[in-house]
């Protein structure tokens, strides 16, 4: 951890840290603490300063029946987010590294879709989506009105969750593959030679032996659900239909900069900077267990 | 190893031919829809082979989204944010890591619990403090009684804005830190046998070693700047003059939700003009954003 | 117990022909080492008798039972590893027992099972730790028992001692040797460590480039190496080996330097006039006063306790001889080299074949006096 040889120049120790700390001061440390400012306090409607309400804001967000359908909504899109690009991208992996005969071609696309930024692909699943132009509207030929995420909640719910799995399995993809090929051959060798047929070696060595890569990227994938999640809704459903898919991201840019509620908007921040802490903390410690292999 | 298993085999093909068009269909479609008139693209299902009237297409999105300006902002808003952040980032690793100072630590978590809070979920206050990026300090000059009175500095719709949050996280440090520590003591200990200082060595010893997390760093920073959405819409407000790609893209979306008929051959021109930088930059550039990617753990 | 045939067996990556064409006749039973230096396709061999690589072209076939298209599994190989692949995630006991968990064997079954076999490697105490918590040696035992419980008809071993220190080395050899005389499998074992050949095989095979040079009992490929290649690569130091031409009316080698070196005429009565290799081992050469014998100057000696090995060059070839008396001599001091006519091979210069036309020796030459008792 620590280096033997150091240098003791402690004014250019100090000049050299001095810009990331001022950064992360004004746009981290500050905010953060305004957040919290802000979350016990109420601007009164005719101006002055801030007034000390305690508990007030969370509570009335707590109160709030639509907020607690913004977690709802976010928790099951967090988990069927999650569940399905992990497992596609789990599964994609696996055969690659089968390493048959062009098996590189794989490798050096499947990644791609994380390249795009969460409105593209907002846009092109919409688009694709879409109840009356596109693909998936060719459904409703053949069973009318079976398809609209426009009016129909789960499928707007549906269709959010396939487009951020969508964006996310690349990134997943290319986690478990790393994990996989540092698996030593010789362990999948040795399965087979222990008599194990392929998909048997899958289920025995190669997926135990990556789990500590699949916990890392649970986290990864929750938080990015919530984060990742806004330019996706904000172009493809605006939360709605009857707030459907009103994600806590959506709903903070809403109630904050729409509805210039900044007390009400703060409060969740803070609600979901622990819920995201929170899950930051357990992917360290699965970071600290991860497994050496060899 | 031979594996005798012409089934599995063949499944195996299935499987990745089907991730493969699971993973590039929906680029498939945006380029196709991209490339055909108004009225084809509305039938359903739409053809599944390009049109020509790809050029058409891109020419009016490209007029609509005023391409032109925003193509721009967001390149240097991309380069502002990729170079800062690895400048900065490798300033303060180095700071962490060479230096012995008993602060050291503190420092170290503060940089590092930054990584904990993406801005997406922090956007309301940090969106406070860039309407005035000096107030911090004049708020600790007014709790300590000092009268100085700072001048007003506002962010929004600037460069500035749109770039210095997105540097003040603390991936690029965390990246940087990890590298130093895998270079042997040994380097630094003939470095000063050499006589070389802190900052030779830095720049002749380190920073050359660094080049391949560098090239990493920087290609994931591109591309993640360069898809940045939330924030842009917060700090832009003169769209005119300072909206960024990806922006546009709200802009040419066709109206509340699912409402009037939608002008789809356009909006996915625009999307294909917002999506071709960084799907370029990552195919052309993949060793460097695959290695990049895991080993900055975001 | 099986025996392998393996009849011109090729392997070819893409291009490039790492095996080419390799025959060997293993009995039922036997100990065969295969040996030779780095990347000369030992493994790739053995990869193919396990079926961890397919064969390029060529048979297999162990115990009569063309193995060619078999699954590994199919095969009855055991296989150990030389960085043992010990499944990190499971218990020692459950990477003994893992193979039999595949075959479908029930759990108290398969416990007795794994226990027997970790009793006689002495691994009871550790059944419940992770390989991660066992030191080389053990794990290199668990690696054994993993393939020890299969009751294979053919022990795999790639280089398993490699990683090992060279204490430790020394004794996993001997629990090797004691295991194959207990269970009696048949047994390749890959290694480029010629005493780890030496001692452990019935036969040995060296291979190099992707060719078998010469298959033969260890007392075989010491004392009658079939090519130079096996002369350098045998013994400690190989073979000195000088150039010159074949005069057989004269029973001498015209050595290059212009010097003379007698060989036994009788025995290579079939050998022709010719561009020849002469070699002797250091040990069956004497040190004579200068004058005496082959011409040669000193140039540096290596002590190893028991004896010393006396570098220098005769006619701008090297030689070696190895002396277990003392006299000391300061490098360009000049010396003899006496070289009995009886301890002469020859071999084509050309061709680096042993040559033809040698008569059956009494007594292999180099050998250990005791086999004369
Ligand atoms: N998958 C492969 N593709 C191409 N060439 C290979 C492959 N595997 C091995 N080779 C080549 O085949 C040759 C023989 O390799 P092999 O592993 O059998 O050598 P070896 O005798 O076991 O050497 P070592 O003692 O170093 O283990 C080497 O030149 C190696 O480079
Ligand atoms: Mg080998």
């Amino acid at each position: 951890m620590e280096k033997r040889a150091t240098f003791s120049n402690l004014w250019l120790a100090a000049a050299l840290v001095a810009p990331q700390l001022l950064l992360v001061f004004v746009f981290f440390y500050w905010p953060s603490g305004e957040a919290l400012y802000w979350a016990v306090t109420l601007e009164p409607p005719f101006g002055g300063s801030n007034q000390w309400v305690g508990w007030m804001n969370f509570e009335t967000v707590f109160a709030d029946p639509k907020y607690w359908n913004s977690v709802r909504v976010s928790v099951i899109f967090a988990l069927l987010t999650t569940a399905l690009s992990l497992a596609i991208a789990v599964l994609l992996a696996l055969f690659v590294d089968r390493r048959l005969a062009g098996h590189q071609i794989y490798k050096f696309t499947y990644f791609i879709p994380y390249a795009l930024a969460a409105p593209a692909v907002g846009l092109a699943f919409r688009f694709i989506f879409a109840p009356d132009a596109g693909f998936v509207s060719a459904i409703n030929r053949v069973f009318p009105n079976l398809w609209n995420p426009a009016l129909d909640g789960t499928d707007a719910l549906a269709l959010i969750i396939m487009a951020q799995a969508w964006n996310m399995a690349g990134y997943n993809f290319v986690f478990f593959l790393a994990a996989l090929q540092s698996i030593p051959r010789t362990l999948v060798e040795a399965g087979a030679m222990d008599g194990a047929g392929v998909l048997r070696r899958m289920r025995d060595i190669q997926l135990p032996l990556i789990t500590p890569t699949l916990f890392f990227l649970v986290i990864i994938n929750i938080t990015d659900s919530f984060v990742n999640s806004f330019g996706i809704v904000d172009i493809t459903t605006n939360g709605g239909p009857a707030r459907a898919t009103d994600l806590m991201v959506y709903k903070i840019y809403s109630d904050g900069f729409q509805g210039k509620d900044y007390s009400l908007a703060a409060a969740q921040s803070i609600v979901l900077m622990v819920l995201v802490v929170s899950l930051t903390f357990l992917q360290f410690r699965f970071i600290e267990r991860r497994v050496h292999y060899s | 190893m031979i594996e005798r298993t012409p089934l599995l085999n063949l499944v195996t093909h299935l499987v990745l031919v089907s991730g493969l068009v699971l993973l590039l269909m929906p680029l498939w479609i945006v380029f196709v829809a991209a490339s055909h008139d108004f009225h084809t693209v509305n039938q359903v299902p739409m053809p599944l082979w390009p049109g020509d009237h790809l050029a058409e297409n891109l020419a009016v999105a490209w007029q609509k989204g005023n391409f032109d300006r925003v193509m721009v902002n967001s390149l240097i808003v991309a380069l502002g944010v990729t170079v800062g952040k690895i400048v900065i980032a490798a300033l303060s690793a180095f700071s962490i890591v060479y230096f012995n100072y008993r602060l050291r630590m503190l420092v170290f978590w503060v940089i590092f619990v930054t990584l904990m809070l993406p801005l997406e979920v922090r956007i309301v206050p940090t969106y406070a403090v860039a309407a005035d990026a000096l107030r911090p300090f004049q708020a600790m000059f007014d709790a300590v009684g000092l009268s100085v009175d700072l001048p007003e500095w506002n962010l929004l719709n600037t460069y500035s804005g749109l770039i210095l949050p997105l540097i003040a996280t603390a991936t690029g440090t965390f990246l940087y830190r990890q590298f130093f520590l895998t270079v042997p003591d040994e380097l630094t200990e003939a470095a000063k046998m050499d006589g070389a200082g802190p900052v030779r060595f830095f720049l002749e010893v380190l920073m050359p070693l660094s080049k391949t997390n560098m090239a990493a760093l920087a290609t994931i920073m591109f591309v993640w700047s360069w898809n940045q959405y939330l924030w842009p819409l917060l700090v832009v407000t003169d769209h005119q003059t300072f909206a960024t790609a990806t922006m546009q893209l709200q802009k040419i979306t066709p109206g509340p939700a699912f409402g009037e008929p939608p002008i789809w051959n356009v909006a996915m021109a625009a999307n294909l003009i917002v999506l071709t930088p960084p799907v370029l930059v990552t195919i052309l550039l993949q060793r460097w954003f695959v290695r990049g990617l895991i080993s900055t753990d975001k | 117990m099986a025996e392998i045939a393996i009849r011109s067996v090729k392997k070819t990556y893409g291009k490039v022909q790492v095996v080419h064409g390799v025959d060997l006749a293993v009995r039922a039973g036997e100990f065969v080492v295969i040996l030779g230096p780095s990347g000369c396709g030992k493994s790739t061999l053995l990869r193919m008798i396990a079926g961890l690589e397919a064969i390029s072209a060529g048979e297999i076939a162990i115990g009569g039972r063309v193995v060619n298209r078999l699954e590994p599994r199919e095969r009855g190989c055991a296989m150990v590893f030389q960085n043992y692949a010990l499944y990190p995630h499971m218990t020692v006991a459950d990477n003994i027992g893992y193979a039999l968990k595949v075959a479908g064997l029930g759990k108290a079954e398969r416990r007795a099972k794994v226990e027997a076999v970790a009793a006689s490697l002495g691994l009871e105490d550790f059944l419940d730790r992770k390989p991660g918590q066992l030191s080389g040696g053990q794990r290199q035992r668990v690696a054994m028992g993993r393939a020890m419980i299969r009751e294979p008809k053919v022990f795999l071993y790639d280089e398993p001692l490699s990683n090992l220190d060279a204490r430790l080395r020394v004794a996993m050899r001997v629990e090797i040797r004691k295991l194959h005389q207990r269970l009696g499998t048949t047994t390749l074992f890959v290694t480029h460590d010629q005493v780890e050949a030496m001692t452990l095989a019935d036969r040995i095979v060296v291979m190099n480039a992707g060719k078998v040079e010469q298959v033969g009992t260890p007392k075989e490929v010491y004392g009658r190496p079939e090519s130079t290649f096996v002369a350098g690569f045998i013994g400690t130091p190989g073979l000195n080996l000088l150039p010159g031409t074949l005069d057989p009316g004269a029973g001498v080698v015209h050595l290059e330097g212009g010097q003379r070196l007698a060989y036994d005429r009788q025995r290579w009565a079939g050998a022709g006039a010719g561009r020849v290799m002469a070699g002797f081992r250091a040990e069956a050469a004497r040190m004579a006063r200068p004058g005496q014998g082959l011409d040669a100057v000193f140039e540096f000696s290596e002590e190893l306790g028991a004896a010393r090995l006396v570098h220098g060059t005769t006619g701008g070839a090297m030689v070696v001889v190895s002396l277990s008396d003392g006299r000391d001599l300061s490098p360009g001091d000049r010396f003899g080299v006496d070289v009995p006519a009886g301890e002469v091979q020859l071999f084509d210069a050309g061709t680096g074949r042993r040559l033809s036309g040698e008569r059956a020796p009494a007594a292999v030459p180099g050998a250990p006096v005791l086999e004369a008792v």
